[in-house]
Parts: C-alpha cells; sequence; structure tokens
C-alpha cells in the first residue's frame, strides 16, 4: 500500500499569527518564498522546524505552520545540532541575522558549519541593529553613522560568506530578498543540500538603513554591480553582459569582453570544487571593486555530523550488543555480601 | 595464563592484629601516581568487604612544578569494618615520596600514626623544591610518629632489573612498591592489583612485569623489615545483604542517568562542554552509545545547553552537565528551558569559587545561584545527591520529576562527591520503577493546545514529526493554553504564578524529609549534598555522648519536603553546617523564620568530623 502525500500549499504554511515586521521589510519577501518553495519538497510540515535565535528575522518561526522555536540570541545553531542529531527524520532550518549569527552568535554557526550539521541555514543581513533600534552590525560598513556611532564605525566589517567558506560549509549561497525567483531557487536548493546549508540574503530594513543593497537591487545598476554564479560557466556580467572576471594569478580582475579577450579566459565557476579557495575568492569581491556574486558558490559532499554520530551509535550496537545495564552494573570488580 | 598472575601472591608469616578501621594517605608529586595506587587501595578494600570512603586531592595543573608543594597530590581513603560516611579526618598511615608531600601532610597524621618516607627523595635539592632549608628527618620534628625511613628508589630500581628499564622508567614503578608497602601494612591481597596491571600494561609486557615485582618486593619489604613487628587488618563490614561494587560519584551519576532513559524508554543526549571536575561524566557516558546515548562536546558552555534544549524539543532524555563558571554562562538557556517547559537535567557538580576559582577543590557555594541565579522569576526543582554512589538515585529522580512536571531539574553534585569512591549495592534493574512518558498523538479531540495543562501544571510533550501538533515555542511570554507570544499584563502575572506553583507541586511526590535521632530535643543539625558524611557520623558520635541532637540531611532543596517546616520547631536551635558562607541558611531563614547557627568552611576541603561535632558541642554549651 502506498500513501500519497497531499498536496500542500503556501497557505498550508501559514500560521494564525499576525506578521509583525514593519511595512516594507524585506523579510516579507523571504517569508513569501519560504512558503512558496517548501510545499514543492514533498517534506510534510510536521517534519519541518524552524529555530531562530533574536533580532528581527528570528520572528519567522511564529509565521510558519511547522514546528518551530524562537530560542535565545545568536545559538539558533546550537539548538539545531541538538534536535538533528538526536532526530536526523527532521528538516530543520535556522533563521538568523547579522547581528545574531554573525555577533553574539559568530561561534555557534562557525561550529556548526565546520561540523557540517544537516542544518539549512539561512542569514538575513541588512548589515544593521534593527530589533534594538538601529546599532551598527559586524557587516556594516566603515564610517557607517549610527546611534551608538555618532562618528562613524571604526569596526573593520566581517563578510558572512568568507566564514562561511573558510569554515568549510559543504553549501554556500548568496541571494537578494527582492530578486524573488533567485532566492526561490537557492533557498530550493539549500533544502536539497546534505550538511550544512549557508544562505547569505541581502535583506533591506526600510526603517533603520534603507536602501542599503539598492545598488545591488535597482534596475539600473543590478547587472553591473552583481554577478550571477552559474556552475561551469564563465563570470559574465554588465547590462551588455560584455563585462567578465578574469582570474590574473592568485588576484580576480574586471576585463572587458572583445579587445582580444574571450569568454575562455575567463574565470569559470566550479561550485562543485573540494577545494574551498577560488570560492572564497569569489566571497571577498565586493563593491565598488567588482560586482558582488549571487548564486552558489560551493555545493560538495562532505561527512555530516548529525550521520556520523548516529552510524557511531549503530556500530557500537553491533559491536558490543545493545547495552544491558544488569551487565553494565557488574562490570568492574564486585563482592558479595551475606 | 601471564607470568604476572601466574606466580600465587604471597601471604604473610607475621601476625596482623585487628583494627576496627584505618585511614590512610598516599601523598606524592603529581607525577607520582598517587591517585592510581589510592584507587587500587580502595578496590582491593571494598573487595575485602570493609565499608570505604575516599577522598582524591589534587592541584588543578596537570604537571606543576615537579617536587614542589603545589604540585602535590594525594589520596585518602578510609576503610572500615562498620559503616563509614566519610573518608576520615585523621590519618593512621601517611606515606610521602618526597619532602614537598611531607610538609603540606604531616599536620593530618595522628600522633603514634605510621610515616613512611621515601627517604631518598629528601636531597638538598628535592627540600629546596619544598621551601625547605632542613631535612625534617633529621631533626626532632618528627618524634610523635613511628617514621618507617624506606630507600625506595633504590629497591625499586633493584627490583625490576630484570626487565632492563631506563632509571626513569624503572624509577616511575615506585609507587606500586609504596603499594605493595601499604597493602602488607593492612594484610590486603595483592590479587586484584596484578589482574588491574596485566590489564593497564598487557600490551607493554616489560612495564608490566615491573610495576607486579616492584609491587611484590614492597609487600615483601614489609614482610621482613625489623621495622614492622606486625602489620594490621581490618574485618568485613557488616553491609546489607547483596552484590557490591565500588563506584565513584560521576560514575554513579552517568550510570543512573543511562538507567533513567531506559527506564522511560528514551534515547539520552549529552550536550557538554569539558570543566573540571563535570567532564568524568561526558567520559563516562561516551563509552555507551551502545545505549543509544549521544555525547555531543558542543563548542562552549552555552552551545552544550542550548544542544540539549534542542534534543529536549525533538523528545530524547537530554541533559547537560559543567561547574559553577559553566552553569553561569548556562543561565540565559537555563531560563529559556524555564520558558518552554521541557524536561531536562542540568548537573553542576560544584567547585571552589568564584569565578575560575578552585577548579579540583570542593564548594557548596552555588546552592543561591541555583536558586536565583537567572534573570526573572525563574524557578527549577534542585536535587543534591548527599555521596557518591547516592547520584544514581538522584538521577533516577531527577529525571523522574523532569518528566512529569515538564521543567528542567538542576542536580547540585560536588567535586567531593564526584571523585569520592564508596561501595554500591547493586540494583536488580527490573526492580527499578519504570518512568511512564507519554506523548500526545495528534490524534487526540480538540484544538492542540501546547500550554494546556494537567494535574500536575505539566503541558504536553508534542514532538516534531507528530501530525496535527506543529506549534511554536520561545523565550517571548506565553499565552497561557495557546503559547502564542502574549504581551497582556495579567497574562505574564498568571505564567509567573504558574511556573513558581508547578515547582512547588513538586513537594508532593518527594518522600517526607526523616529525621536521624530523637524526634524532638536540643540541637537539630541541617545538612545537604557532600556534608551529609561529616554531620552523620558528627551527630551519631555525640549521641552517644549522651547529646539531645538530631539530623535532618537535605536532598530536595527546591521545593524543601513540606514536613520541614514541622520539623525546624521541634529543636530548641538549628545547626546548618555548609562549606560556604550560609547559603541554605539564609534559604531555611528566609522560608521558615527560624533562627539558624552557622557553622561555615570555604577552603576548598570537606567537613572533619571533628570540626561538626566541635560545633555541637559548642552549641549544646552554649544553650546551657
Amino acid at each position: 500500500m502506498t500513501t500519497e502525500l497531499p498536496v500542500l500549499t503556501t497557505a498550508d504554511f501559514t500560521t494564525n499569527q499576525d506578521v509583525r515586521w514593519c511595512p516594507g521589510c524585506g523579510d516579507y519577501s523571504i517569508l513569501a518564498q519560504m512558503k512558496k518553495v517548501l510545499p514543492q519538497l514533498g517534506v510534510p510540515r510536521e517534519k519541518i522546524v524552524f529555530i531562530s535565535g533574536i533580532g528581527c528575522s528570528s520572528r519567522f518561526p511564529y509565521y510558519m505552520n511547522t514546528y518551530g522555536i524562537h530560542s535565545i540570541h545568536g545559538r539558533a545553531p546550537a539548538f539545531a545540532t541538538g534536535l538533528k542529531s538526536t532526530r536526523p527524520d527532521l528538516q530543520v532550518w535556522v533563521i538568523t541575522g547579522d547581528g545574531d549569527g554573525l555577533s553574539i552568535g559568530g561561534n555557534h554557526l562557525m561550529h556548526c558549519m565546520r561540523r557540517n550539521v544537516d542544518v539549512n541555514i539561512v542569514l538575513f543581513n541588512n548589515r544593521i541593529y534593527g530589533l534594538t533600534k538601529g546599532q551598527y552590525s559586524p557587516t556594516s560598513e566603515l564610517g557607517k553613522v549610527t546611534k551608538s556611532t555618532p562618528m562613524g564605525s571604526i569596526d573593520n566589517p566581517i563578510h558572512p560568506l568568507s566564514i562561511a567558506i573558510g569554515c568549510e560549509a559543504s553549501f554556500v549561497a548568496r541571494s537578494i530578498d527582492t530578486n524573488i525567483k533567485h532566492l526561490g531557487t537557492i533557498l530550493r536548493r539549500a533544502a536539497e543540500h546534505r550538511g550544512t546549508a549557508f544562505v547569505e540574503v541581502y535583506q533591506n530594513c526600510n526603517i533603520f538603513n534603507d536602501k542599503v543593497w539598492d545598488y545591488a537591487k535597482a534596475r539600473e545598476t543590478k547587472l553591473d554591480t552583481t554577478v550571477e554564479l552559474e556552475h561551469g560557466k564563465p563570470l559574465i556580467f554588465g547590462k551588455n553582459r560584455d563585462m567578465g572576471i578574469r582570474l590574473n594569478g592568485l588576484e580576480p580582475e574586471v576585463v572587458e569582453l572583445g579587445k582580444g579577450i574571450t569568454e575562455d579566459d575567463l574565470l569559470f565557476h566550479d561550485e562543485q570544487a573540494s577545494e574551498p579557495s577560488l570560492a572564497y575568492l569569489l566571497s571577498r569581491m565586493r563593491q565598488p571593486d567588482f560586482p558582488e556574486p549571487i548564486g552558489v558558490f560551493r555545493a560538495v559532499d562532505a561527512p555530516k555530523y548529525d550521520e556520523l554520530l548516529n552510524a557511531q551509535v549503530e556500530e557500537a550496537k553491533k559491536a558490543k550488543g545493545a547495552g544491558d545495564l544488569q551487565s553494565l552494573f557488574n562490570s568492574g570488580d564486585t563482592w558479595e555480601v551475606k | 595464563m601471564s607470568s604476572i598472575t601466574s606466580e600465587p601472591a604471597p601471604s604473610s608469616q607475621k601476625n596482623h592484629e585487628l583494627v576496627e578501621s584505618a585511614t590512610v594517605r598516599l601523598a606524592g608529586d603529581s607525577g607520582d601516581g598517587m591517585q592510581l595506587i589510592g584507587t587500587q587501595l580502595t578496590n582491593t578494600s571494598a573487595l575485602a568487604g570493609n565499608d570505604v570512603a575516599t577522598f582524591p586531592d589534587f592541584p588543578a595543573e596537570i604537571r606543576a612544578p615537579r617536587g614542589t608543594r603545589a604540585g602535590v597530590s594525594g589520596f585518602q581513603v578510609q576503610f572500615a569494618a562498620e559503616d563509614i560516611f566519610t573518608p576520615g579526618d585523621t590519618l593512621d598511615t601517611l606515606v610521602v615520596m618526597n619532602p614537598a608531600a611531607l610538609v603540606t601532610n604531616i599536620a593530618d597524621l595522628r600522633k603514634g600514626g605510621i610515616l613512611i618516607v621515601n627517604e631518598e627523595s629528601f636531597t638538598k635539592k628535592d627540600l629546596k623544591l619544598a621551601d625547605l632549608t632542613e631535612n625534617p628527618l633529621d631533626d626532632d620534628s618528627m618524634n610523635s610518629y613511628r617514621v618507617i625511613k624506606v630507600p625506595m628508589t633504590k629497591l625499586t630500581r633493584q627490583s625490576v632489573e630484570e626487565q632492563g628499564l631506563s632509571v626513569k622508567m624503572a624509577d616511575r614503578c615506585r609507587n606500586f612498591f609504596a603499594m605493595g608497602l601499604v597493602f602488607w601494612l593492612y594484610g590486603r591481597e595483592l590479587e586484584p592489583t596484578l589482574r588491574f596491571i596485566e590489564t593497564k600494561f598487557g600490551k607493554k609486557p616489560d612495564i608490566a612485569a615491573a610495576n607486579s615485582k616492584a609491587l611484590r618486593s614492597g609487600w615483601y619489604y614489609g614482610e621482613t623489615t625489623e621495622a614492622f613487628i606486625s602489620g594490621y587488618k581490618v574485618d568485613p563490614a557488616k553491609l546489607a545483604p547483596g552484590r557490591y561494587t565500588n563506584v565513584m560519584g560521576n560514575q554513579a551519576l552517568a550510570w543512573g542517568l543511562i538507567t533513567a532513559a531506559a527506564k522511560s524508554g528514551k534515547s539520552l543526549f549529552l550536550g557538554s562542554y569539558p570543566i573540571t571536575p563535570a567532564s568524568d561524566i561526558l567520559h563516562e557516558l561516551s563509552k555507551f552509545k551502545n545505549f543509544g546515548v549521544r555525547t555531543f562536546q558542543a563548542e562552549d558552555e552555552m552551545a552544550a545547553i542550548c544542544s540539549t534544549i534542542g534534543a529536549a524539543f525533538g523528545g530524547a532524555m537530554a541533559l547537560t552537565t559543567s561547574s559553577g563558571p559553566g552553569i553561569a554562562l548556562k543561565g540565559e538557556a537555563m531560563g529559556l528551558g524555564v520558558m518552554l517547559e521541557l524536561p531536562m537535567i542540568i548537573v553542576n557538580v560544584q567547585r571552589g569559587g568564584p569565578s575560575t576559582g578552585l577548579p579540583t577543590k570542593t564548594e557548596q557555594s552555588d546552592l543561591l545561584q541555583a536558586m536565583f541565579g537567572r534573570n526573572g522569576e525563574c524557578p527549577m526543582p534542585i536535587l543534591a545527591p548527599r555521596s557518591p554512589s547516592h547520584c544514581f538515585e538522584v538521577a533516577l529522580e531527577a529525571w523522574r520529576i523532569a518528566a512529569k512536571f515538564m521543567c528542567p531539574v538542576l542536580i547540585l553534585s560536588d567535586g567531593y562527591i564526584a571523585n569520592g569512591a564508596e561501595p554500591w549495592r547493586i540494583p536488580d534493574v527490573d526492580d527499578l520503577p519504570e518512568i511512564p512518558i507519554q506523548h500526545p498523538t495528534g490524534h487526540e479531540e480538540g484544538e492542540f493546545l501546547p500550554y494546556s495543562r494537567d494535574e500536575n501544571l505539566a503541558r504536553p510533550w508534542a514532538i516534531p514529526g507528530t501530525p496535527n501538533l506543529m506549534h511554536r515555542i520561545g523565550g517571548l511570554e506565553k499565552q497561557q493554553g495557546t503559547g502564542n507570544v502574549s504581551y497582556d499584563p495579567e497574562n505574564h502575572e498568571c505564567m509567573i504564578k504558574l511556573r513558581q506553583e508547578k515547582v512547588d507541586r513538586v513537594a508532593s511526590v518527594i518522600p517526607p524529609q526523616s529525621v536521624d535521632g530523637p524526634e524532638s530535643g536540643d540541637l537539630l543539625v541541617v545538612s545537604w549534598g557532600g556534608t551529609y558524611g561529616a554531620c552523620t557520623t558528627a551527630t551519631e558520635r555525640c549521641r552517644s555522648e549522651g547529646l539531645s541532637v538530631a539530623h535532618a540531611h537535605l536532598v530536595h532543596l527546591s521545593p524543601f519536603p513540606t514536613n520541614l517546616a514541622d520539623i525546624l520547631k521541634n529543636y530548641k536551635r538549628i545547626l546548618v553546617p555548609e562549606l560556604n558562607l550560609g547559603q541554605l541558611s539564609s534559604l531555611l531563614r528566609s522560608k521558615y523564620m527560624v533562627e539558624t547557627h552557622q557553622l561555615n568552611k570555604v577552603q576548598g576541603k570537606p567537613f572533619a568530623v571533628d570540626e561538626v561535632a566541635a560545633a555541637i558541642r559548642s552549641e549544646l554549651a552554649s544553650m546551657r
């Protein structure tokens, strides 16, 4: 007998809770794409868990009709690790932000990725602290004037994807809140990846950091300021698709196609390269010197912590037999008192 | 059979005088292997049927500067023909491997006690390392002891000559020589240690043979030296019938946790970060993957408890283990555990604080942290084991409470219990009660309310994977019933009170407080945790002197047993001995508005029986 999974829709993933993000927030778009993607995966709702930390983005689980935990600041990857390690049957998502994931929770994020726990992490990067009303974040640019940096930020910003690739995360990608088609594809690929999938989403905070990503979103500029990564294809960008990225030794450089430079001279993207150096190099490409890559930087197969842990349990059971308490208690020196 | 065990263990021709009990301390440099021989003496004495209690005492540094006072490592054991509760106050025999060990331990040796000295390690250099200008063996400062000077280094080297080891390796057998001598002195069998040597060093036959030779040679030294006319022996203790094994506190706790998991049909998950003196629980549980135990060595203390909460959400029996500094880091997540109303166990093996404090020394100074050390009104049940073997029972009890009331439960152990050892009567696993746990199936009638409550105020433990029960929980205040986020003032107060009431109701399922001694009288000693042994022995001793003193030892610290209020009223005075500045004392005062007298010690060391007995006598004298 086979039981067919009921066909789910976006509405099935909607909860009865009012969404409380500010009108115009980029989070709405990410929520909408998530609800659109999940029904396509064939995973029952009860098998999906969303875990978040603290911050605007971390309200996300309340709006998804799945299981969920709105946990504490920065620690969502740790909750997810405990859950996935004991319940490998579940699909676990971590929703975090640039403050939650990279500042207070940097340590957990790093360790989750290097262990390659099979969870999907979506980091909403708006380069500002929203929920605490507008302080600079670890991704804010140098010189950023905020409530806590009236003379401008003097903190060198962190690049989320460089961190992820430095930790050898097995899936690393970037998308943009308003680029809904692209975002949907990336979320789907993250869900389908086994091991830690890390996705940075450029997300607009229209209250405290409006237009921070406009260069990458605006119709007039986005083709010049971003480059879409496609596996096996050369890095070409620009309104007229006449610009490319070429590798000059260990340095990328922007070149104009034609005038003796052909597509074959360009850097070809290989998301499956086991060596993460090229992906790291791509993660360093930033405006205004380079177009910023969007798409999948890296997608490789690597051993997963949760799988290995459960394999050890099975191996131990096979080698020693299922645990027997009475023999455990008698396993040392014992003596009888009559 | 190998040559180590095939040669029969020797038997003594000298007289061995019968004694009721003996307290022995082995002290040397932290690299001298004192903990190893102490453990062997303990196990062998337990196997001989004695009651035993131990007190390992070692520096926080793995290899403290060699030969210095800071580097001294000691292991104390009392073995007796009667029930004992402590490792003993004063020493009958002290073995010292160097001058630093002598000066730091000699004060505990009773007058007339035996002092066994490795005389060859009292060179000028050794004395200097121990900050000594004169050799204490040369003046009359040791006159009140029976000093037995043994050229241990020379004798050990001779005994292992055949193995052709380097001098360095040969000298590493010295602890076995010392052990052999102590074994002879107390008529202990060599057999169990010979077996131990074979198991531990079996892969290195030379080392195994050398250690067993050193052991035998130490034994023969005792048998032939004129320094000892006779040895001692301690008859088996009259313990309750049954099969026994020796357990250490952290080990018994780990075993109790595995048992609790099995009895509740759960898999055990431990999220932990290494910290002294709790790490041995992590080590012990890591061995038991075949019991379905999953251990996760997290990146930090916060990740450890957060992974625990994640696993609890998924339906596992989850716990985290740490010591005071780690518990401080876990505070926020412990609050989330209270808010989420998920069952889990948090273990604090207390050590000397504050801050890094005294990592390897014992203290009871985290009781108020356990009670109040979190933001907001954040109550949780708290249990404290009283002895190494009692950790087993407390683990089962903690999980029974956590599962029944859907809440985190805190176990407050301490370094003294964790590293101490005593005989444990092995229970029949089938006789241990089941711990029933039910998860809703998703087919119940009516709307699912994640924060609806049963008669214990526990909410349903609905786990991911169950259809129709999808729900979201979090650290924001919950609406009673639905569990939705609620900022409603009345609801917040209702929930605060509910979470407190839930913990209070635990009192209805715990055993009433028992009292040793008269039901009413002059003085009641109230204690908790690892001071049980000293307080029990001291109160028994004082009663045998005709004093009117009773003893109530608390295992449940939150909530207190309901009959405690009445018990406290039955005595003219209350004395609370604690290894802190009076934490239980404050709790008793504020809850019961009683006057309490305190006996406090914060030296990183347990109470001596004499200290508690003296305090009892002095309290009673001041009442006259």
